[in-house]
């Protein structure tokens, strides 16, 4: 069913076109990639992986690239001083596109490659690297990323190396007049490897269109945990955040996401546990006002046996925010003693806001144990009232209830200063929303 | 586990080979030339001697239908259908009148007898007046038994098939048909509303409760016939009326399409209970033939304080796409559905429900049991949606799935859309096969690891038996027995 193209579509071909010639390398990665695109067009309500976010609606007109200027660069420091990244390994992308000047990458340990994707891309043989095949490939928003990729890192830490401090990958994107930026980062975990990455993704506000997508690849044994936080300001801004994971046997990697102060967000979740006895844990806090629209998308791929997933979701909706999850687990033939397991739970705020939930299970094998659960609801009249008894006010007590809904999110953070950080974050947020 | 690979070599053997029901009825049908268009959509419209009005219905529904394309989101793979390799109208030859047993032709009774349809005429004629049960036989696409009906219309109960309602009753139908689902809902259903052969109606007046289980079998007979039935119920305020279809068809070569519609419409504090039990042929055991079950069912709490409550056990077809649905409109309205669908050999499920939640303090349940053998897809797919104005809706679902054997699958695809800060959802599901720890446990006990496996394989789909009325239960768990319970007995 080929629709007619929307003019963004229309926009993005023509787009493409032009700037094919000076695009960096992975010439044949792009055109397979943007031929993918232009079949799919933009995910519209008719996708089901798509349906309850509708980028064809959202987004009216394809942004511009830009690259930064210096203002923009010097608004980024600052940002950059702000954020109190402290002792972590940064690696920043401005504006779609790696900025080494911004980034502070001496303090890797040795033998800890860290480099720009478009460097590192000048062997072709890095090409399949940062597209693992058979992930996200059907997804139109990965394909339309792969097609225009501008910048990223791209890091590899060897086998048995223990990166102690958090590698943090910062994509900023300046403010100003309305722009796009594409970013695409490559992380491989040698053999026993383990590293914390710490992602940040924010723009100043504006009509900013962005496309990240970050690659990990765990080798055998390998740790990983991901703390990922999104803040894309702005209404009519738009932001997909592709995450793609392989795993090799044994591995471990955990992540926990946290949306807040984001108009129209999009986070998906590919991963494919490919060796037998690892383990993958994605958990996650939006918090959602306003006219805000928050998705997290995950799609866990069981292809080996003995692996374990987790997924623990919780979302707090006010206003008018809309909410989505989606998880799919898929058990493969043959993946058995699969263990499964994915919780999604919302408060509703407001009766304007709205919640879609939709866990799936996909399962070919007969020896697993999958569930799910999901719940949508409000706060409990009894608990408010038991804290009441005990002399706090309703709202005292409705607040204090928020917090613990939080915080039993947040817990699931290992490290003990970003666990703390993202609490207070989430406190700040709770409490603008009671003083409202 | 040696136990399991038994149940599946028994279910083998016997569902998917032998199929019990797989025989033919040598009967003179009439049969309306193959293909679809405007003259065959009048043609069986004329030959039921329909109003002008349903006429023109049918061809807008026709006309729509040319315009709508197949869906293809479920998780089911068919070769396409040829719409114009079909025949759209059926009708025995011998269509004896209703009103005694000399008069239904005696191989039609035969085929009752083998498929052992409870017609309780023999009870009737000696006077037996407990457990009673009406019947309102489909044969093929024409009712030709229907009993009961002098004690029913006492109660002032209407039970009869649709064709004839849509003379005795216009009212009723006009107002009623396609007010549920509507002519424009989807393909299957438009084509429904296109070509619809017979089917059932019932009308339960005000305060009345039914007084006794009204049920229909269904039958697929002639080849290449497409089986299209289309209910009605509607109960009115106050009433209370259980319905209950079973279904199983004889062996074919060719797949077999078959679209019912089915609309229930439950007026103030009325209540209707619609039980299923479906064993159509599911294919042989390469999975060739078999029925497509493309079926819309469709539920509307109209009035406040109505209840709809859906049970299915599925255990046959080669393809099931069916969602009933409840449409929880009037206050304080309740819809439940509680499922349980076996699929082995080839077959494939696609089922579920809707609960749409419009009105307040409306409350619904979901239990749904899959249980999955052979090279067989079975999906659970159900949305769960609080409107706006849906304040203090409330649902349970709970879908559990068991699976036997390593090349089946099971899937649980549910939707749930709030819109209301009030409504409270709670969805859980698992999937897993029988539990080391129960088995264990079982046989700690004393008992077989066989009578340990269907113990629990009793115990898994027991919520769900529980809900069938009393005549069904037994005929459901003797299908289960075949089904999967074999290597016990």
């Amino acid at each position: 069913m080929t629709l007619q193209r929307t003019s963004a579509e229309a926009a993005l071909a023509a787009d493409y076109a032009a700037r094919r010639p000076v695009l960096f390398g992975a010439t044949k990665m792009r055109d397979d990639a943007m031929a993918r695109f232009l079949e799919a067009g933009l995910p519209n309500r008719r996708v089901e992986e798509w349906h309850y976010t509708d980028l064809r609606a959202r987004m009216n007109e394809a942004a511009p690239l830009r690259s930064a200027d210096a203002a923009a660069i010097g608004a980024a420091r600052e940002r950059l001083t702000s954020l109190e990244l402290g002792e972590a390994i940064v690696v920043v992308m401005l504006d779609g596109e790696f900025n080494l000047g911004l980034s502070s990458i001496g303090a890797r340990p040795q033998g800890v490659e860290i480099g720009s994707l478009a460097t590192a891309l000048l062997d072709p043989a890095n090409a399949d690297l940062i597209a693992p095949p058979g992930l996200g490939e059907a997804d139109s928003i990965v394909s339309l990323n792969a097609a225009f990729v501008q910048g990223g890192a791209f890091i590899r830490i060897p086998a048995n190396m223990r990166v102690e401090r958090p590698i943090a990958l910062v994509n900023l994107l300046s403010g100003g007049p309305r722009h796009a930026a594409y970013t695409r980062s490559f992380i491989e975990l040698g053999v026993g490897a383990s590293a914390t990455v710490w992602e940040i993704s924010e723009n100043s506000g504006g009509e900013t269109q962005a496309n990240d997508a970050l690659v990990i690849k765990l080798g055998d044994l390998a740790e990983c945990d991901h703390i990922a936080q999104v803040h894309h300001r702005g209404e009519k801004s738009i932001a997909v955040h592709t995450l793609l994971a392989t795993m090799g046997r044994s591995a471990r990697f955990d992540s926990f996401a946290l949306v807040k102060d984001t108009g129209f967000v999009r986070r998906q979740m590919f991963a494919r546990l490919e060796r037998e006895e690892s383990h993958i844990g994605l958990r996650g806090l939006s918090l959602l006002r306003g006219e805000e629209h928050a998705d997290t998308t995950l799609v866990i791929d069981h292809a080996a046996g003995h692996c374990e997933s987790r997924e623990f979701y919780r979302t707090i909706l006010d206003g008018s925010a809309t909410g989505v999850f989606q998880g799919k687990v898929c058990v493969r033939q043959g993946a058995q003693k699969t263990d499964g397991g994915m919780k999604s739970q919302a408060l509703m705020l407001s009766d304007d806001a709205t919640m879609y939930n939709k866990p799936e299970l996909e399962i070919f094998a007969d020896d697993v144990v999958c569930g799910h659960g999901a719940t949508v609801g409000q706060l409990d009249d009894n608990q408010i009232f038991y804290l009441q008894s005990r002399g706090l006010s309703r709202a005292e007590a409705q607040s204090m209830l928020l917090q613990a809904f939080a915080q039993e999110a947040l817990d699931h953070i290992a490290d003990e200063t970003l666990r703390e950080r993202f609490a207070s974050e989430a406190h700040a947020w709770l409490s603008m929303r009671s003083k409202a | 586990m040696a136990a399991v690979q038994e149940t599946v070599d028994r279910v083998k053997a016997i569902d998917v080979d032998a199929y019990k029901y797989g025989f033919v009825t040598d009967i003179e049908s009439e049969l309306a030339p193959k293909g679809l268009n405007e003259d065959i959509v009048r043609f069986i419209s004329a030959r039921k001697n329909e109003p002008e009005w349903l006429t023109q219905w049918r061809l807008d529904a026709y006309r729509r239908w040319l315009t709508m394309r197949e869906p293809t989101w479920a998780r089911v793979h068919y070769k396409p259908i040829d719409f114009q390799d079909l025949h759209y109208y059926a009708a025995p030859k011998s269509t004896p009148g209703p009103k005694s047993l000399d008069e239904v032709d005696p191989e039609l009774l035969r085929t009752y007898e083998k498929l052992g349809i409870p017609l309780r005429e023999q009870e009737l004629l000696a006077g037996v007046q407990t457990s009673k049960v009406a019947v309102d036989a489909v044969f093929d696409s024409v009712s030709v038994a229907t009993t009961f009906k002098a004690e029913l219309a006492k109660a002032g109960v209407i039970f009869c098939p649709i064709s004839e309602a849509v003379h005795s009753h216009p009212e009723l139908v006009q107002k009623y048909l396609g007010s549920v689902v509507p002519v424009t809902d989807n393909f299957y259903a438009t084509l429904n509303s296109a070509v619809f052969s017979d089917g059932s109606f019932v009308y339960i007046p005000p305060g009345v409760r039914c007084p006794m289980e009204l049920s229909t079998y269904f039958r697929i007979n002639e080849k290449k016939t497409g089986q299209f039935e289309r209910t009605l119920i509607i109960a009115d305020k106050g009433s209370y009326v259980s319905y209950l279809e079973g279904c199983t068809a004889p062996q074919r070569d060719e797949n077999q399409l078959h679209a019912a519609v089915v609309e229930l419409i439950a007026l103030d504090d009325a209540e209707i209970k619609y039980s299923t039990v479906q064993n159509w042929y599911p294919g042989d055991a390469e999975g060739r033939g078999g029925i497509y079950n493309f079926v819309t069912k469709r539920g509307d709490c109209r009035g406040p304080r109505s209840k709809i409550s859906w049970t299915q056990v599925e255990t046959g077809s080669a393809i099931t796409w069916k969602y009933p649905s409840c449409i929880l409109r009037g206050d304080e309205s309740r819809g439940e559905f509680y499922s349980i669908a076996i699929s082995n050999g080839y077959q494939q499920v696609d089922s579920g429900t809707k609960m749409i939640h419009l009105g307040k303090n409306t409350t619904s349940r979901i239990i749904s049991k899959g249980i999955s053998a052979g090279r067989s897809n079975n999906t659970y797919r159900g949305q769960v949606s609080a409107h706006r104005k849906a304040s203090g809706a409330r649902n349970f679902t709970n879908c559990d799935s068991l699976l036997i054997g390593h090349d089946c699958g099971a899937h649980t695809v549910p939707y749930i859309e709030s819109k209301n800060a009030t409504a409270v959802f709670e969805h859980e599901a698992t999937t897993s096969k029988i539990s080391e720890d129960q088995l264990f446990y079982c046989m700690q006990r004393g008992l077989s690891a066989e009578e340990a496996t269907a113990l629990i394989v009793n115990g898994f789909v027991r919520d769900v038996l529980q809900q069938l009325p009393m005549e069904f239960a037994v005929e459901a768990q003797k299908l289960i027995s075949i089904s999967l319970e074999g290597s016990v007995g």
